[in-house]
This record gives C-alpha cells, sequence and structure tokens, in this order.
C-alpha cells in the first residue's frame, strides 16, 4: 500500500525507513553511480533528508520497501534549486504551488506498477495538497519509466547524453495521464484516495469545547 | 469582474505597511465568513510577529503563558509543510489540552485549518483560520479553499519578507518569449484555441505556458493572470 510519511512516522517504522534509505544506496550509488554519501550500515542519506519532508512510500508488507520517493516545497530549501538549477537556465523555482519530487526509487525487482502508484500518489498531493505541478530530476532510465506508466513530464533542461543524461521536468497528471498511471499501477482511485484519507484525512483526537 | 477575494489580494500586495496586512486579514476573514484568520512568523530565536483577528486578550495571554512552546499547531506545523487540520495534531498531552480548553474560551473556535509556510533561509510562518463547525462542515469548507487559502498564506508571507529590516528585494520573475505572446493574445480577447492556433502550437503546450507565466506572476487564475501581467507592463494590451 502507498504510505505517506513524515520523520516521525518513520521513527516509528524502523525497519521499513532502513529498507527505504538501503534501496535508496543500491539505486543511486550502486547503479547509477551518483556520488551520494552511504553510511556503514549501507543506507543512503542526504541533507534534505533532516529537513523535515515528506515521503511517498509502497509498502510491500513486513517492512519491504517497494519504493518510494520524497517531498520538499520549493519555496524554502530544497535540492533542485540548490544543485540543479543549471537545468533551468540558472533560474530557482519558487512556488508555492510546486513541489520538488526527489529520490524516485523503485526497489531492485520491483515491477514497473510500483514506479505507476507512486505516480498515482503524486497524482493525489497535486489535486489535494493545493499544487499545480511536481518538478523532479530524472536520469534517462527514470525517463523510460515514466514512459512506460503513462506520465512523461515536461521537461524544463537536461544536461549530458545517453545513459548520463539528468532531466529536470514538470508533471502536472491531470485527466487522462492520470487515469492511465491508475491502471498501470491496478489501484482503483478509491482505493488510492483512501490511503491518502487515512494519512491527510481528519483523525479522531477531536477538539472540542470542554 | 474581479471578485472580492482577488480584491484583498491586491491590497495585500499593495501593502506598504502592517496595518495594511492587519485590514486585509479582517476583510479575508469576513470574506471567508469565518471566526478568525491569522497569519504568525516565528523567528528562530522565538520572537514572534503577524497579523490576524484573535482578541487583545487572547494574543496577550499566548504571550504571557509562552504558549509558543506547547502550541501543538506550531509544533506540529513546524516538523510538516502540507497544511494541517487541527484535529490530526496532537493534542493529548496535560498542557496541550489546558491550552485547548484555554483557546476555547478565548473564542478561537474548536476547528482550525493551519498553513506551514517555509521561506528562504529557513524562515517559518504559519497562516490559520479557525471557526466554529461541525466536522462535516468544516471538511467540506477545507475542500472547497484549501487551495485558496494557501495562496492567500504565501501573499501574506512574501508581504512579511518585504518588510523584514535589511531584506534585499527579490527581483520580479521575467516571463519568457513564448509566455508573453500567450499572454498578449489572451489579452485581446482570443480564446484558447484561437491563441493555440496563432502560435502554432498544441493547446496542452499553450496550457503550460499560460500555467508557468500564472506562477511568475502569483496570479489565481488566468483572468488574475492577464491582469497582473498587463499592470506590471510585462506584456502590452
Amino acid at each position: 500500500m502507498l504510505r505517506y510519511m513524515t520523520n516521525d512516522d518513520l521513527a516509528r517504522r524502523p525497519g521499513l525507513r532502513d529498507a527505504m534509505f538501503r534501496d535508496r544506496a543500491a539505486q543511486f550509488s550502486d547503479r547509477l553511480g551518483w556520488a551520494v554519501a552511504v553510511d556503514a550500515a549501507g543506507l543512503e542519506r542526504d541533507q534534505y533528508d533532516a529537513l523535515d519532508p515528506l515521503y511517498v512510500l509502497w509498502d510491500a508488507g513486513c517492512d519491504r520497501h517497494g519504493g518510494s520517493m520524497r517531498f520538499l516545497p520549493t519555496t524554502g530549501r530544497c535540492m533542485v534549486n540548490e544543485h540543479f538549477a543549471h537545468l533551468n537556465g540558472g533560474a530557482p523555482v519558487s512556488s508555492p504551488a510546486i513541489w520538488e519530487c526527489t529520490r524516485f526509487c523503485v526497489a531492485p525487482g520491483a515491477g514497473p506498477h510500483v514506479a505507476a502508484a507512486l505516480m498515482l500518489a503524486g497524482g493525489e498531493l497535486l489535486e489535494r495538497q493545493g499544487l499545480r505541478h511536481l518538478l523532479g530530476v530524472f536520469d534517462a532510465n527514470m525517463e523510460r519509466i515514466y514512459r512506460r506508466i503513462g506520465a512523461s513530464p515536461q521537461v524544463l533542461g537536461s544536461a549530458g547524453d545517453g545513459r548520463d543524461r539528468i532531466s529536470l521536468g514538470l508533471w502536472s497528471l491531470t485527466g487522462q495521464a492520470r487515469a492511465r498511471v491508475a491502471r498501470r499501477a491496478g489501484i482503483s482511485p478509491a482505493l488510492s484516495q483512501l490511503w491518502y484519507r487515512r494519512a491527510f484525512g481528519a483523525g479522531s483526537t477531536c477538539l472540542r469545547p470542554a | 469582474m474581479k471578485n472580492g477575494l482577488e480584491r484583498i489580494l491586491e491590497k495585500v500586495e499593495g501593502a506598504v505597511a502592517p496595518d495594511d496586512m492587519q485590514h486585509a486579514i479582517e476583510a479575508l476573514r469576513d470574506n471567508f465568513a469565518v471566526r478568525h484568520m491569522v497569519y504568525h512568523w516565528v523567528s528562530a530565536a522565538g520572537e514572534q510577529y503577524g497579523c490576524g483577528t484573535y482578541s487583545a486578550d487572547w494574543v496577550a495571554r499566548y504571550l504571557e503563558r509562552d504558549y509558543l512552546r506547547i502550541d501543538p499547531v506550531v509544533q506540529g506545523c513546524l516538523q510538516h509543510f502540507q497544511p494541517v487540520d487541527w484535529k490530526r495534531l496532537d493534542w493529548s498531552g496535560k498542557a496541550q489540552r489546558a491550552f485547548q480548553a484555554d483557546a476555547i474560551a478565548h473564542g478561537v473556535g474548536h476547528q482550525g485549518f493551519s498553513v506551514p509556510i517555509r521561506g528562504p533561509n529557513g524562515q517559518f510562518a504559519l497562516f490559520t483560520v479557525s471557526h466554529d463547525a461541525d466536522d462535516a462542515t468544516w471538511a467540506a469548507f477545507e475542500q472547497r479553499n484549501s487551495r485558496d487559502l494557501i495562496l492567500i498564506a504565501h501573499y501574506f508571507n512574501s508581504k512579511a519578507l518585504e518588510f523584514q529590516p535589511g531584506r534585499t528585494p527579490a527581483p520580479a520573475q521575467a516571463l519568457s518569449p513564448r509566455e508573453v505572446d500567450a499572454m498578449t493574445l489572451l489579452a485581446m480577447g482570443y480564446s484558447r484555441a484561437q491563441v493555440a492556433n496563432s502560435l502554432s502550437i498544441s493547446e496542452h503546450t499553450l496550457r503550460a505556458y499560460i500555467e508557468s507565466a500564472r506562477l511568475k506572476l502569483g496570479a489565481l487564475n488566468t483572468t488574475h493572470a492577464v491582469a497582473r501581467a498587463i499592470s506590471r507592463g510585462l506584456i502590452v494590451a
């Protein structure tokens, strides 16, 4: 299932949390060879994980991590503006209606439905958090995956060639694109909404006049 | 014709003194017909600034009791950046329950919706709407208005940043040539289909240009964006 989690939620699920950081090491350090920091326990974390981001995880049960991504608002400190502004002609992107999505990660062996499920979660956030776009950096391989799940972004800029190309793109995921992604993920809109509401809907602790 | 919200937001944008923001937030509270609306900036040193409609009694009490340290709304919003309904926060502690009872006794309302704002250099602020309503009515209110409230929150914050001493103004973002073309034709009364046709682009691509121009202009919708582009001299129409 899809889980929307903050650092305090992750602290209650250390097994799932570490599985995410381990799979991030596998994807960004081992497979892509990016210069990311992997600690002695094999976990990949960076300074942006300390800024209280919002994570979306595919929880495959029993602390197994299927995939994940990380969100930060572009009005505050974020990775795109601090490390990838060159992909947008040097101009920072800063809007309350745009969140950056980084560390889009699919666990080794996880099927394409996981990437689609994560995208579907992106669509829920867009619709329900008052957003217009998600902003993300991706490599050539992810570009293929996005195309396969029917959610190609609008590319703002790229650097490098072939397998080494990285790009900056905007997703809006409206109407048709969202329906395609939901079909790819094999998740009904109702189920996706239920998972969203579980994370963000009104809880049981009510503020009531005494 | 401009609606009430657009007029008020223009007042926020044109504010030259903190008093103007106070008037605007009162007008907004009336516009949304809620009990209270508050913009609250908390600096890293724990200093607080803001404007809003809480009673002077409640503001004085909040400061005197140093409620900032235990207020679940502030503590919760520091860890998140997505807007939060107060019912989702943790009110279970003894101090929090007492604070809640005190807030309600001071007319804050028992429902609330707060938008955390993360600004440059770790700046943090909150924009809050509070009211008395049953859960279903309040959920419907949030659903209907959350997008506007998020935008309003950021209007107040960017204005507050301008009033900060020693600040260097951020340059206004220029529109790209394609964005200028699209906005100019829209200002001339062309339909989207006609604009797309004139520029030899698809309506989908046109939508992306309009959207990015809208964001740069901080506008609520396309009409608002066109009006702003004209008033700032970015397009000629």
